[in-house]
């Protein structure tokens, strides 16, 4: 399941609604991304996520179907956050559950691996400077290269 | 043709969306941002660094050698930063 909103998610009520009457779950593994007050030496106001509505969906959607390619998972959720945020609020969350542990800790740390270089969302955040747009980390592409 | 621009992009440029009807050699991804550089300072600062341009036709990722045609819907913006 995807979800992408402008609102905050309560990730224990969404855990619980994921596996809400099932019995053949063993594992549940849980991503949360935040808001940073620092970004490197400079202290961060607020951030703004933009998207493309229409290939964002596609793309997690996509990602999401990989997921289930590769591990045998039960149930998954990815809800990604737009607009303005503040240090602390949530901007992401991951949800995979399986019979078993490992198949839903490595799906969930893919599925993230993977939707931060192929979800089309970026960051403006509010410096002291002003806004700056974020730049995409080498560390992440390799991140996803693990993966290949 | 339907271009949209993202972030950094649409700053640059100044609109996230516009009609255009590249002349007809403007056959690939690369040969329209060849093209769209030309259009002004603000289109040629967004896409100076060709390695720093991700394009989208019809919300697929594709690369530089990929064809256009018309009734696209072309999305060029940086790498991405979610998650």
């Amino acid at each position: 399941m995807i979800r992408v909103q402008r609102e905050d998610f309560d990730p224990g009520a969404e855990m619980t609604a994921l596996t809400q009457g099932r019995y053949d779950v063993g594992g549940v593994a849980c991503f949360v991304g935040l808001v940073r007050d620092m970004a490197g030496d400079k202290p961060i106001a607020a951030m703004t996520l933009e998207h493309y509505p229409g290939m964002t969906e596609k793309k997690l959607a996509e990602i999401e179907a990989e997921a289930h390619r590769r591990w045998p998972l039960q149930a998954s959720l990815v809800i990604h956050r737009f607009g303005r945020l503040q240090p602390g609020d949530r901007i992401v969350l991951v949800i995979t559950a399986s019979a078993h542990r490992q198949a839903a800790l490595e799906s969930c740390q893919f599925l993230i691996d993977w939707l931060k270089t192929d979800a089309p969302f970026w960051k403006l955040e509010e410096t002291p400077d002003g806004g700056e747009w974020v730049s995409a980390r080498d560390s992440d592409e390799s991140a996803k290269k693990r993966w290949l | 043709m339907k271009l949209l621009y993202f972030a950094l992009f649409r700053a640059r440029i100044g609109r996230g969306e516009e009609e255009l009807a590249p002349p007809a050699e403007v056959k690939t991804v690369g040969g329209l941002v060849d093209w769209l550089a030309q259009r002004g300072p603000g289109y040629r600062a967004a896409l100076a660094d060709r390695r720093l341009v991700r394009v989208a036709v019809n919300q697929d990722y594709v690369d530089f050698d990929h064809p256009v045609a018309a009734n696209d819907e072309v999305a060029l913006f940086p790498p991405v930063t979610g998650g």
